[in-house]
């Protein structure tokens, strides 16, 4: 595997990296639902930002439009006995591994039929069935909790894997070398996921560390890793397939570093614009690397997807996510009974 | 039903024999478990026992390695993680506090950290500030968390036990000057941790002492001393101190209308302040006779030379003084 712990060099750069992608290795079949998850994810993340501005969600959204490519190639690889921690920016991940719509904006809403039960909202999702165990704003406390599920799914011998997604500003924090370390150490079935988008709400990278690279943490211990553009899906499947199936063979854990950019700001709806920071010229360029639109155009290119059903496929997503809106709203909010009632394991369980 | 006797070191390892024989999904991860100076003799064998993958002696990791237990714990398994000095897991206090406590209520009670910290309260010998504190009042602030003290070897058994099969995050704190107490112990029975709470482990009529862990042995010292001088004192081991059970406590407190809490830590927003606000506020103004005490640590960091360190820890004389003064005086009347 490639290493460029030196820096991200070109990879860095907005102005490159945005040719059509390379997709004559990859079936149809796999592209287009690769395609109609990231236009879910960037619609749902869309109607969250209009549902902010309208004032009917209050929980803190930190949205991720522009980064969809991530979450669907590594996803595209998983099946449901898999085990996938998020952080605070992970309505993609929780999608992208078919989690539901309706579920996440009803979470959102604070209503009982959100996919936390109305208990977490935006930074705390939760998808047991479809392997999603949980996402939480503590920066970099998901990376450890990965490492402990890589741990059981060892144990377990299935051949699961673990996945934690995290940003780069999470590799600031001490957790993540104890956690490289330890499931170095161990032989582990894990997956660190980077998603590299240069900020840590205001602060530039180049003004936190002294490399742009996170792989290079991974380097330090021993742990395989490949840097890929984060805005090419079939970059990003084919890094993850390859480091997954190492994992179910039992070959340990391995580094993904997806290179990427957020087109809002930190937290909330506004473009651009992060606490005090603005963007507006690299954004432009960044845009020029919209995973969306590069599947798609690359899918028309090679003749995969007609103008016609490209938008019918687009209107049909946005349709089924106005639909999912609705039915939220409608749901209600949760007992008052539940904020006693789950602090502790319930007493009709099994124990 | 047959009985044996058994130290409190010799209590714990028998849990985890328990645990690790009948309950496949326990494991056991932390420092020092391979080797015998960090943890007594209280993990003495299990390695070889059970295999180094369920007994996994770790990286000096505290943080990544309790993160790691929780994690697993949300896959099925029932991990324990040990931390040989309480003092090391403040490292790890994102998992405990922030992970593992919050887990069932964020995810509205879908998925729970069925983890057991054991962390371990080691103190004196001179290894001060850094390898002494007892600080079970900051993690029983923690709603989700459970935080188990046991006294005695059968509860040093039985509670972890409990602490493991109870499906939450719990802490299991134990206590190294514990280890040596021997007791009859009876043969084990499951226990249900919900119910179990604070216990009275003596009767008395003039005055209720609440300890807990090692104070509690204390207690029972003092409570032997006092006796001879015609007091005669109620002794109420806290054994679970979150969520606290109130209930003992005051019917005690109600016989004896005295109250002297014990506690290995320190005064300020701590366990022996809750127990003596939670009985104001619980009973009735007039039911104390005396001004309650509470025998703490010195507000200061743990000494490290001798001569300090026995004045640093209160002993089951201190406790007969404080309770002498208490039975003496009414209410108002006590200094301090
Ligand atoms: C332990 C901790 N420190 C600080 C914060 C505040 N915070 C929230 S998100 C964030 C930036 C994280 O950056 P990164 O990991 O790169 O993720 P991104 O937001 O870019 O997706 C910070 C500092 C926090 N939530 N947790």
């Amino acid at each position: 595997m490639k290493n460029r712990i030196e820096g991200l060099g070109g990879l860095a750069d907005p102005q490159l990296f945005n040719e059509t992608l390379e997709i004559s290795k990859w079936k149809q079949e796999t592209l287009l639902q690769q395609l109609k998850m990231m236009l879910i994810i960037r619609g749902a993340e869309e109607k969250l930002a209009e549902g902010t501005v309208a004032g009917k969600i209050k929980c803190p959204c930190h949205l991720g439009i522009g980064q969809e490519a991530v979450a669907v190639g590594v996803s595209t690889n998983l099946r449901s006995t898999d085990r996938v921690f998020g952080a605070h920016r992970s309505h993609s991940h929780y999608l992208a591994l078919g989690g539901s719509v309706e579920g996440l904006f009803a979470e959102v809403l604070g209503r009982v039929t959100g996919c936390s039960k109305g208990m977490g909202g935006s930074m705390h999702l939760y998808d047991g069935a479809r392997g999603f165990m949980g996402s939480v704003p503590i920066v970099a406390a998901t990376i450890p909790l990965a490492v402990g599920a890589g741990l059981a799914a060892k144990m377990d011998g299935r051949g699961d894997v673990a996945v934690g997604y995290f940003g780069d500003g999470a590799a600031e924090e001490g957790v993540l070398h104890e956690s490289l370390n330890l499931a170095s150490s161990l032989n582990l079935p894990v997956l660190f996921v980077c998603e590299n988008n240069f900020f840590a709400s205001h602060l530039h990278i180049g003004l936190r560390q002294p490399s742009d690279s996170i792989a290079r943490f991974a380097e330090a211990h021993h742990i395989p890793n490949e840097v890929v553009d984060g805005n090419d899906v079939v970059a990003v499947t084919g890094a993850a397939a390859r480091m997954i199936n190492r994992a179910r063979r039992g070959e340990g854990p391995s580094f993904l570093e997806a290179v990427t950019y957020r087109w809002k700001g930190h937290v909330g709806p506004s473009d651009d614009i992060d606490v005090g920071v603005k963007r507006n010229q690299d954004l432009t360029k960044w845009k020029g690397r919209d995973p969306v639109r590069r599947l798609a155009k690359a899918m028309q290119e090679k003749g995969f997807l007609s103008a016609e059903r490209f938008s019918k496929v687009q209107e049909e997503v946005s349709t089924f996510i106005n639909a999912a809106w609705m039915k939220a709203e409608q749901g209600d909010f949760p007992d008052q009974a539940a904020l006693l009632d789950l602090v502790y394991f319930r007493k009709d369980e099994k124990r | 039903m047959t009985t044996s006797s058994l130290t409190y070191g010799e209590a714990i390892l028998s849990g985890f024999r328990y645990l690790l024989s009948n309950y496949p999904e326990v494991f056991v991860i932390g420092q020092g478990l391979w080797s015998p100076w960090y943890v007594g003799n209280s993990m003495t064998g299990l390695d070889k026992e059970f295999g180094q993958n369920r007994i996994i002696d770790s990286p000096v990791s505290e943080l990544a390695v309790t993160g790691a237990a929780v994690g697993a714990s949300l896959c099925g398994y029932r991990p324990i993680v040990v931390h040989p000095r309480m003092d090391f897991m403040i490292l790890a206090t994102d998992q405990i506090v922030n992970q593992a406590a919050k887990w069932s209520h964020m995810f509205g009670g879908q998925a729970h950290a069925s983890v057991t910290v054991r962390s371990i309260v080691n103190r004196g010998g001179e290894q001060g500030a850094q390898h002494s504190q007892s600080l079970h009042a900051w993690f029983a602030h923690i709603p989700g968390l459970r935080v188990v003290m046991p006294a005695t070897p059968e509860d040093a058994r039985d509670l972890l036990i409990a602490s493991v099969l109870s499906g939450d995050p719990v802490l299991y704190i134990d206590d190294r000057w514990l280890y040596e107490i021997e007791q009859e112990v009876s043969p084990i029975v499951e226990k249900n941790l919900r119910t179990e709470g604070p216990k009275v482990i003596r009767t008395g009529t003039d005055c209720t002492l609440v300890g807990s862990s090692y104070a509690t042995q204390l207690c029972v010292e003092a409570a032997a001393h006092l006796e001879k001088q015609g007091v005669s004192c109620e002794i109420i081991d806290l054994r679970v101190v979150n969520p606290l059970i109130f209930d003992e406590i005051i019917s005690s407190v109600e016989k004896t209308r005295k109250l002297c809490v014990v506690d290995g830590g320190w005064s300020a927003c701590g366990l022996a302040g809750e127990i003596i606000a939670g009985i104001c506020e619980k009973t009735a103004p007039s039911l104390l006779e005396s001004t309650p005490v509470r025998l703490t640590l010195p507000d200061a960091p743990a000494p490290t030379s001798g001569p300090l360190e026995s004045t640093y820890y209160f002993q089951s004389d201190d406790i007969v003084a404080a309770v002498l003064r208490l039975v003496s005086k009414r209410v108002g009347e006590l200094s301090r």
